[in-house]
């Protein structure tokens, strides 16, 4: 049985025609092309697939592709102005947060999340913020500092 | 202009402040992250991005045995075969090995032969949509007879290598001795855990011959397994790394495994074939660090000098003998830690068991002996009443010190101070007189009904710890002149300078520095330096990027190639080469320089008799961690870690500094968390829900200090850096929770319920040794 649907995915609107059991990592890599979201274990273990559903960041290997019909979608490709890089991305770029760059996607949109609900966190809760976003390469020593640097520049621009 | 002056006499350490960039300084802050743009938006194409159009899927059909005759493949005769590929041995056109050191392992077991270990490939699948692979593969049943298996590498007597170095008398020095200490020391698997799975993607030719896509170290490796498995010559093996998503050894020779697979599958489907690894069977089949057993026998006098070592080694190697040799043999020179001591005995063997292969991972044999060296040295200090950093202080090699194979150390040795850094930053003298009277008071004070370890008001205790290692910088031996690598830097008609090497990015910045150095060389800006990409149809064979080689070896060489072109050209047109070099192309056409590796002045080793210049340099590394350990659950947590390394000169600080934090956090995991269980050879931590690594909540806070003892051999006096701190992080956080309990855990990881056990003084698990299996239950 498929479905036709409507998924928005950084503010665009894609048509597809789905079965039931889908996951939306999936669907946005296969269907859709976007492959910034990776699979590290299709186990909801890593958070390389992390993306926002209506601002909530979620692991896109565990989330029906068709219960996030009809809400915002945000992927890694989404942060980016044209070829501006988000702040969070400037910051990542700059404070070695990036090595094998394959939970970058992953960090981005939890890190994104973490400073629209809290602006400011300290570094405590920056690490609690990223806690379901597996890192192999970094120690966690840039993408913390990252972070940090993103809010202050975030902050400055209100 | 930066200095990039060939030093030829020994350097003081200069130490550069953690965190900071000195201005100035030749090689400052560094560029950005030539890539990081393209993996922060979500363009970076890694393997499994890829679009291949046509392309199958392709799966692995495993044994679940550990050792069995693999009789028949049985197809369901049900099931519409149709529309799938199967693969079996007998069409493997060229020769069923996977090129490696030894020929022992096979691409797929052959009908007839004997399964080795659980996981082992014996048959492939592939088929143009995964629901038809899922449903074939339920529809392939292997028949295998059960062998009797080789669990326990003490037991085995199949033995991939051995090795024994000697100096001195050490029987007499142990009769001479003031204190004798025994000690031995197991740790077991560590898997790499790359976030990015295997992968790789077969693309059959009309030559015959196959172009594979993947995520992999060694592109070399892989083209030289595909010629002998498939019978290709150079130019049909086509062998291109896609983005990959870290490797630290994980994917130095198992790629050439599943690169054979899928070119198997894609010659005989004659459609592109995807293997793409899940986690489960990336973790089920991949190889993992060597298990270890290390026995200590260390005599010293009063006043803590080394006078006698007596240490063996044993590696267990899995079922195929894969890269054992050289890790054993990286294992064997750096089983005394880098004391000098003028008696000494190491004999290290690495035996064979019916479990999945072991393999390369960052540190290569170095970390599991330098952890029990180490844990030993510690122990030995607080049995002399002695400081560990005290100890170490009247040890440590320096320059003029020779090593156990003979070396004499003449340059590059930095180990005095990254001891000193280490212990000043991390404040470990003061930390440990702290918790020397907190533990006092402790166990003054009685204990507290039904928590016989802790007082009710300290639940949690405290404790710091200090290790020191060395790590030879590149490859062992003589494995640098056999390989003799060659690079290329390319002036194209065009006025486009490129550099070509087969040295691949995984995250630890090839492709930044390469272009950083070649920049400085030519003194043109590093935007107007190109990188080839990694495919074996461009590139020459610059070897493996692999042992920390990358920025001493191949950027070393580059920056020759950049020196011998910038002299060609401004010979010809008397200018600068930077105002010159294109007006130069437009009239001279293209001109390339290759640059092939000459063996380091001075530097010599004997395989024959395993003596000589074991490495032309060494990295030297220490750590001060601080644990605290809940006394009624036995969890550690490590809070803070001070990591001083010496990496030779560095070239790019941010990059330098994410080696240091990334691999001081592997051994965190390794020392505390990290473990791999196995039943009837078969892995129990097979899934990242059981597997864990550290988390950013786990993760300790890491302060970095780099200290630069420059490598007179090398140009630019890098040496290496990647795996130098995944050999300290362990004992330190060992030491650490001795320091806070009293208890000295001997094998890794140190997990609550080892620490519980040794906190209560019961042997923590039946003595089995690492890797060995438990009985089936
Ligand atoms: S792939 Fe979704 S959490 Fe790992
Ligand atoms: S950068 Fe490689 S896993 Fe995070």
């Amino acid at each position: 049985m498929r479905y036709l649907v409507t998924l928005q995915v950084n503010r665009t609107s894609y048509p597809v025609e789905l079965e039931v059991g889908r996951t939306l990592l999936s669907v946005l890599r296969g269907e859709l092309g976007l492959t910034g979201s990776k699979e590290g274990c299709d186990d909801s273990e890593c958070g390389a697939c992390m993306v926002l559903i209506d601002g909530r960041p979620v692991n896109s290997c565990s989330y029906l592709a068709l219960q996030a019909a009809g809400r915002q979608i945000t992927t890694v490709e989404g942060l980016a102005s044209g070829t501006k890089l988000h702040p969070l991305q400037q910051a990542f770029l700059e404070h070695g947060a990036v090595q094998c760059g394959f939970c970058t996607p992953g960090m981005l949109i939890s890190a994104t999340a973490l400073l629209a609900a809290n602006p400011d966190p300290t570094e405590d809760e920056i690490r609690a913020g990223l806690s379901g976003n597996l890192c192999r390469c970094t120690g966690y020593v840039g993408i913390v500092a990252a972070v940090r640097s993103a809010a202050a520049e975030l902050a400055n621009a209100d | 202009m930066p200095d990039l002056t060939t030093r030829t006499e020994p350097l003081g350490a200069v130490v550069v402040e953690p965190g900071t960039i000195t201005p100035g300084r030749a090689r400052g802050a560094g560029p950005l992250r030539r890539e990081g743009p393209a993996k922060l938006t979500g363009d970076a194409k890694y393997a499994d991005d890829l679009v291949s159009p046509g392309a199958w899927y392709g799966g692995t059909i495993r044994s679940t045995d550990a050792h069995a005759r693999f009789i028949a493949l049985d197809l369901d005769p049900a099931f519409d075969w149709s529309s799938v590929v199967v693969v079996t041995a007998s069409d493997i056109p060229g020769d069923n090995i996977v090129s490696s050191i030894k020929s022992d392992q096979p691409i797929l077991v052959p009908l007839g032969g004997e399964i080795q270990h659980h996981a082992e490939p014996l048959a492939l699948l592939a088929a143009p949509d995964r629901a038809t692979l899922r449903a074939a593969r339920h529809a392939a049943h292997p028949r295998t007879e059960k062998l009797p298996a080789i669990f326990d590498s003490l037991a085995s007597d199949h033995l991939f290598a051995t090795y024994e170095l000697a100096a001195g008398d050490p029987e007499a020095a142990f009769a001479a001795a003031d204190l004798v200490v025994e000690g031995e020391y197991r740790v077991g698997h560590q898997e790499q855990l790359y976030i990015e799975n295997n992968a790789m993607i077969a693309v059959p030719q009309e030559d015959g011959g196959v172009t594979v896509t993947g995520s992999l170290q060694c592109p070399y490796y892989v083209h030289a397994a595909l010629k002998r498995g498939l019978g290709l010559n150079d130019q049909q093996a086509r062998v291109v790394q896609a983005e990959t998503g870290g490797g630290f050894g994980g994917k130095e020779e198992y790629p050439s495994m599943i690169a054979l697979h899928a070119a198997l599958l894609a010659g005989k489907a004659g459609q592109p074939v995807r293997m793409i690894y899940d986690r489960h069977e990336d973790l089920a089949a991949t190889t993992k660090r060597h298990p270890a057993i290390v026995r200590h026998r260390t005599g010293v006098t009063h006043d803590g000098r080394l006078i006698a070592q007596d240490i063996e080694v044993v590696m267990d190697g899995g079922a195929y003998a894969t890269l054992t040799p050289v890790v054993l043999s990286r294992g064997a020179i750096h089983a005394g830690g880098p004391y000098r001591c003028p008696n000494v005995r190491i004999r290290a063997r690495a035996a064979r068991t019916n479990t999945p292969p072991n393999g390369a991972f960052r540190g290569f044999g170095a970390p599991q002996v330098q952890f029990a060296a180490e844990t030993q040295l510690n122990r030995i200090a607080e049995m002399l009443g002695m400081s560990p950093l005290e100890i170490r202080r009247r040890n440590v090699y320096k320059i003029g010190d020779t090593t156990p194979t003979g070396q004499v150390l003449r340059d590059s040795v930095a180990g005095e101070e990254v001891l000193e850094r280490a212990a000043e930053a991390g404040e470990f003298e003061r930390l440990r007189a702290r918790h020397h009277s907190a533990r006092q008071r402790r166990e003054g004070s009685g204990t507290v009904p039904g928590s016989p370890l802790r007082t009710g008001r300290d639940r949690f205790a405290s404790g710091v710890g200090l290790a020191l290692a060395w790590h030879g910088a590149g490859f062992t031996g003589s494995g640098e002149v056999k390989l003799a690598s060659v690079v290329s830097i390319e002036l194209t008609a065009e006025g486009q300078i490129r550099i070509l090497t087969a040295s691949t990015e995984m995250g630890q910045g090839t492709k930044t520095i390469f272009p950083q150095l070649v920049a400085e060389a030519l003194d043109v800006p590093i935007d107007a330096v190109e990188l080839a990409p990694q495919d074996t149809a461009f590139v020459p064979d610059s070897g493996p990027t692999v042992a920390s080689r990358t920025a001493m070896v191949v950027g070393g060489l580059l920056i020759k190639a950049a020196r011998r072109l910038r002299g060609e050209v401004e010979a010809s047109t008397g200018g600068a080469f930077a105002a010159t070099y294109r007006e130069f192309a437009r009239s001279h056409g293209p001109l390339r320089i290759d640059q092939r590796f000459e063996p380091y002045p001075g530097v010599g080793f004997d395989d024959a008799t395993y003596r000589g210049d074991a490495y032309p340099a060494f990295g030297w590394a220490a750590c001060v961690a601080q644990v605290d350990v809940d006394l009624d659950t036995g969890e550690v947590h490590v809070r803070d870690v001070v990591a001083a390394d010496d990496i030779g000169r560095v070239i790019h600080p941010v990059l330098a500094e994410g080696q240091v934090e990334g691999g001081t956090l592997q051994a965190v995991g390794y020392a505390t968390i990290e473990e791999i269980k196995l039943r009837d050879g078969r892995y129990l931590n097979d899934r990242l829900a059981t597997y864990i690594i550290p988390t950013a909540l786990d993760a300790p806070r890491i302060t970095t200090i780099l200290v630069e003892a420059p490598f007179s051999g090398a140009p630019h006096g890098a040496k290496g850096a990647g795996e130098l701190p995944m050999d300290v992080g362990a004992p330190a956080v060992v030491a650490a929770i001795a320091d806070a309990t009293g208890a000295w855990i001997g094998d890794l990881p140190a997990s609550p319920e080892r620490i519980l056990a040794a906190l209560s003084g019961v042997a923590a698990v039946a003595p089995l040794p690492p890797g060995a299996s438990e009985p089936a239950t």
